[in-house]
């Protein structure tokens, strides 16, 4: 009989499972060791806490669409809803601004809101999905055109852009300031230090990294070691065993749906304090087929029940070290659409090709 | 001795059509009771009744001497009537102890507050009622996807008796299944008649039936139309009361009589 798969597997066999489960890692330390010869600039703890910095968004994103993707399901909205999210917070910020409101009141007020609100398209996709039966591309690809009409009708098609000055500060300023020999500071840069000291001031953990490592940590406990984790797995696995077992399924693909585009909502606010403006997506950012990939390269099935937190982060970092190595090394952009489209199916063939073993 | 569970002129319709007819059977602690049938003749029906998925137009059930009002799967669980489905419901992502815990995971407390999965108490629980159930598996951090066909089916099955079921409702245990394993299922059967569970078996295979269960009930076109103890019948009088034939017995392998 077949009882034994696991002890009848041959050395080479196990090799390449584990190979086929982690060449993502490998992946992006060949091409971290690449980029470090054709690189300028490429190695260095500044370049890589820029690569981090940027991908915040884009881990928010990844983060959302790998709880959707594990219960079998897509959600096309969060690019947008993010756009959505990042315009009606401005607005909201800018408005109250205006008006002379405290600058830490308004942001709170503007950032409040605009979460509330993008729990709304989550709400109405995990409805649709589940009672009225229409499928998560369906449903999500209906909410996206809905949610960049409502941006560009918030923003009237431009960028909000008269938000207090300091929004940008915490979005990008960093946990230590050392400028070395002569001063330390933390959460903003030394005072009174200008012109060329400038450039000889080292930064280390940006802001954006640890709100990031807070929010990935908490998402990473729920899916690993929570019961709504493991419903969301199971789910994904067998829908029919998840109903069985008495798990609300319905209830549960609407709070990952909400789950989703809240997190989309985040990414929306993150980004106006990263780039001190709101601005509504535009087509081409293609930001949720980004986030698709960077799930999918992390070891996810678009099938369900596959997937993680830990590989979707690392698909996330491989598309940024990607994305940065090549501009370090001069080559021209549009390449960079090439490189990830040919990763993201390479990473689907992979995963046909060696059915997990282990 | 009193019936375990006992259905009384139990009636499903749906539409027009009446699917369950007037059926009344039961089943006593420790009994295999065979539940035999042609497709359409209701077996299905009558057991989804049973289990919560469906809800009698007509009848009564009464399950340890009391009448209960089964409304839905949970409720049957609840009252340790489990029930095994031929497609297993197995997630099959995930591993075996999960799996027999699934919906009802075991929860510890970390830092006082945050609830997470006690996987280690999950994993030896397990391990104590496959011990039970003599059964075998490799390793139970396994997914179900790597098991074979009976592992599956003895992981389904520890996963009601983890749950203390008192009745088990099996359909169709074997189907699907290799000779070895075939023969698995049905040992794994007597030893829960053994420890006092009652068992429903639906099945197509009447050798399978007959060399586990003892009593027959036999259904036709949404009526029950025999019950037989398994002493005093014949696979050949079986098939003659399922299709409906008065006399088949001779046209009918007269070879498997014994």
């Amino acid at each position: 009989m077949n009882n034994n798969k696991n002890s009848t597997l041959s050395v080479s066999q196990r090799l390449q499972s584990i190979l086929a489960k982690n060449w993502a890692i490998l992946f992006t330390l060949i091409i971290i060791l690449i980029f470090s010869f054709t690189g300028k600039r490429f190695f260095q703890l500044a370049n890589f806490q820029n690569i981090l910095h940027l991908s915040t968004i884009y881990l928010l994103l990844t983060a959302s669409e790998t709880f959707v993707i594990i219960t079998g399901g897509i959600d096309l909205s969060v690019g947008f809803v993010m756009g959505l999210s990042s315009v009606l917070s401005a607005k909201i910020i800018e408005l109250l601004h205006a008006a002379n409101f405290p600058p830490a009141l308004s942001i709170s007020i503007g950032s409040i809101v605009a979460l509330i609100v993008c729990i709304i398209p989550g709400l109405i996709n995990g409805v649709l999905i589940t009672k009225y039966k229409v499928p998560p591309f369906i449903a999500t690809l209906g909410m996206m055109g809905i949610a960049n009409g409502m941006a560009l009708i918030i923003s009237e098609g431009f960028p909000v852009a008269y938000l207090p000055r300091v929004l940008p500060n915490i979005g990008n300023s960093y946990l230590i300031y050392i400028l070395p020999g002569k001063a330390i500071s933390f959460f903003s840069k030394p005072k009174g230090i200008a012109g060329e000291e400038i450039k000889e001031l080292i930064r280390i953990i940006p802001n954006s990294l640890i709100f990031i490592s807070i929010i990935i940590f908490i998402l990473w406990h729920i899916l690993k070691n929570t019961k709504f984790g493991q419903h969301t797995y199971a789910i994904g696995g067998s829908m029919d065993a998840a109903v069985r077992a008495g798990i609300n399924t319905n209830k549960h693909l609407i709070i990952i749906y909400v789950l989703s585009s809240f997190l989309a909502g985040l990414a929306g606010v993150f980004y106006v304090f990263q780039t001190g403006i709101g601005i509504y997506t535009s087509f081409g950012a293609m930001y949720e087929l980004l986030a698709i990939a960077g799930v999918v390269i992390g070891g996810a099935s678009l099938m369900g029940g596959k997937g993680g937190i830990i590989g979707s982060v690392i698909g996330v970092f491989l598309l940024g070290v990607i994305e940065n190595g090549l501009h370090l090394s001069g080559v021209d952009p549009f390449f960079r659409y090439i490189a990830v489209g040919l990763i993201l199916i390479v990473a689907v063939i992979i995963d046909q090709s060696f059915p997990d073993l282990l | 001795m009193e019936y375990l569970l006992e259905v009384k002129n139990l009636t499903k319709r749906f539409g027009g059509l009446v699917a369950v007819n007037n059926v009344s059977m039961g089943v006593k602690e420790g009994e295999v009771v065979g539940l035999l049938g042609d497709n359409g003749a209701g077996k299905s029906t009558l057991i989804k009744m049973v289990s919560g998925v469906y809800r009698p137009d007509g009848g009564k059930i009464f399950f340890m001497g009391k009448e209960v009002i089964i409304d839905s799967p949970m409720k049957a669980i609840s009252i340790a009537i489990e029930t095994l489905y031929q497609d297993l419901a197995l997630a099959e992502n995930l591993n075996a102890y999960s799996n027999i815990f699934l919906g009802r995971e075991k929860l510890k407390k970390v830092l006082k507050f945050i609830n997470v999965l006690d996987n280690d108490y999950m994993l030896k629980e397990s391990k104590g009622v496959l011990d039970r159930l003599e059964i075998e598996i490799p390793s139970l951090r396994n997914r179900i996807s790597m098991l074979s066909g009976g592992q599956r089916q003895a992981v389904a099955i520890s996963r009601s008796i983890y749950w203390n079921a008192k009745l088990l409702i099996m359909d169709e245990p074997t189907a699907a299944l290799g000779v070895t394993e075939q023969k698995k299922v049905l040992d794994l059967i007597r030893l829960l008649r053994s420890q006092g569970i009652g068992i429903i078996v639906i099945s197509h295979q009447l050798y399978d039936v007959f060399s586990v269960a003892d009593r027959l009930v036999i259904m036709r076109r949404g009526e029950k139309v025999a019950e037989r103890n398994i002493k005093e019948t014949n696979p050949d009088e079986i098939v003659s009361l399922i299709v409906g034939a008065e006399k088949v017995s001779e046209k009918i392998c007269p070879a498997d009589r014994d």
